[in-house]
């Protein structure tokens, strides 16, 4: 177990390995509990909602509907991600765990003059069930209505709501239900022959998926532009305003910001956080690792990387005293369990 | 010579050695380090041939938490390496002690084999840590 934000949280069960392959292969269950869950209900918490998130909650059609954004500070510094989802009484949002307090300050702050009420749902748990067996032991659940859904999609039911959502590349489900139904929901789930997935699998996992980790991909000194999320921000109504936006816009006319790419490696050796790449091998600093690890799909080590926007096809690093290159391509590495990863032309 | 067959000692970083033949002595991570380690996911091994004195640096091992030196617990030269341990490095994971081993060496001076740790002296350093 290891301290994580104040949350005692497992690492692994067993071997990550074999939790992440059973993710891919079969099904595995998530206890997220440590995310927060704030609503907003109010006359004003549509307006607010959409200033207060980069992409546009007015894009999501159907209650339970819900979209990934970034909230960002007036510079476009990332304070968070997180997903909203479209509720009957306003808007819910699934935040950062280690970014509890920030985000709930700055909220607050965002949130003067707007006739909202904001409500941290501490009596809320998380669950996620991914894999491409999630759907059919859900359905055994009766949870047989998620069936028809899209991704991001959700269904609401006895105080549940349960969204085809996930942070691991695989179909999968995430379900926000109260305290009092977590324990019991999560014994069946294992009962129905589901492995239980700690936080290392839960990296590895997203990694390969090319999603972004806070504090690794992105922090507040970071633009969703340099992060990949740049897909997120909605530009479809011209007229709304919403924070980080000005700042967006000079930097999207600027055309000198970072990027983030996917590396792989054809060397025995895993690429670690902070790690330095470059462009040559004259060795001049230019980008840096976010997030490393060895891949079990793919069984070779990959990269999420920053680095100056160019279209080189290699990138180099040191391992143990020698340069080695290493390949340029998509954030993606895996979708559905398989390979996905494109090398740059 | 032969009462050491079959004995154990190990390093306070976590190597092990066993003379498993007269003079020959096999090396591997004890089950503390495997453990410690996590899924083990590239292990690099030294060249056959090459002479190692002890404590020098003599293998790599890498998990997806980080990667450590292996050094050797006594000089000699390598004679031996358990190239299967490249393909399937999840096996120091499974059977440190067994089929997880790292190489062996022609042990150049025996005596060095008592100044290591015995069995109960390292797994009392452990208990410390």
């Amino acid at each position: 177990m290891t301290d994580f934000h104040g949350w005692s949280m497992p690492i692994n069960y067993g071997s990550q390995i074999s939790e992440h392959k059973e993710v891919r292969k079969n099904c595995g269950v998530f206890d997220v509990s440590h995310m927060v869950v704030v609503d907003f209900k109010g006359p004003d918490a549509r307006k607010f909602t959409r200033k207060l998130i980069a992409n546009d909650v007015d894009n999501l059609k159907e209650d339970y509907d819900g979209i990934y954004s970034a909230m960002l500070r007036e510079n476009a510094g990332v304070i968070d991600d997180l997903i909203a989802y479209k509720m009957e009484f306003g808007y819910r949002l699934v935040l950062n765990c280690a970014r509890r307090e920030e985000d709930l300050k700055w909220i607050s702050l965002v949130s003067s003059g707007f006739d909202i009420e904001i409500k941290e749902r501490e009596d809320l748990d998380i669950i996620a069930v991914q894999g491409p067996k999630s759907l059919s032991i859900l359905s055994d659940l009766g949870l047989d209505s998620l069936e028809s859904k899209k991704r991001n999609q959700g269904i609401y039911k006895d105080k549940v709501l349960a969204v085809k959502t996930g942070y691991t590349g695989e179909k999968g489900f995430e379900i926000i239900l109260p305290n009092d139904q977590s324990k019991s929901f999560w014994e069946k789930i294992l009962k129905a022959g589901v492995r239980p997935i700690g936080l290392a699998a839960r990296d590895t996992l997203r990694l390969e998926a090319g999603m972004n980790l806070y504090g690794f991909e992105m922090d507040d000194s970071i633009s969703p532009l340099e992060c990949n999320m740049a897909w997120t921000i909605s530009w479809l109504d011209e007229n709304r305003s919403f924070i980080g936006k000005e700042a967006l816009i000079k930097k999207f006319e600027s055309n000198k910001h970072h990027e983030l790419v996917g590396i792989m490696l054809d060397e025995r050796t895993i690429l670690r956080h902070g790690q330095k790449l470059f462009l040559d091998e004259a060795k001049e600093f230019e980008g840096v690792v976010t997030s490393g690890t060895y891949s079990p799909t793919l069984k070779r080590p990959i990269a999420l990387a920053r680095l100056p926007r160019q279209d080189k096809k290699f990138c180099f690093t040191e391992a143990r005293g020698k340069l080695i290159q290493a390949k340029i391509g998509s954030t993606k590495f895996v979708h559905e369990g398989k390979e996905v990863f494109k090398e740059r032309k | 010579m032969k009462d050491l067959i079959n004995q154990i000692r190990y390093l306070p970083s976590h190597e092990w050695g066993r003379i498993d033949e007269i003079g020959i002595l096999t090396v591997g991570i004890s089950d503390h380090a495997q453990d410690l380690l996590g899924d083990i996911v590239f292990v690099e091994l030294p060249e056959i041939g090459k002479y190692l004195d002890a404590e020098e640096e003599s293998a790599i091992v890498e998990s997806v938490k980080a990667a450590s030196d292996i050094y050797a617990p006594l000089s000699g030269e390598v004679i031996e390496i358990n190239e299967i341990l490249i393909d399937e490095p999840e096996i120091v994971n499974e059977s440190p002690l067994k089929d997880g081993w790292f190489y062996k060496i022609k042990v150049a001076n025996i005596e060095e084999f008592d100044d290591l740790m015995r069995e109960d002296e390292y797994q009392a350093s452990c208990e410390e840590e």
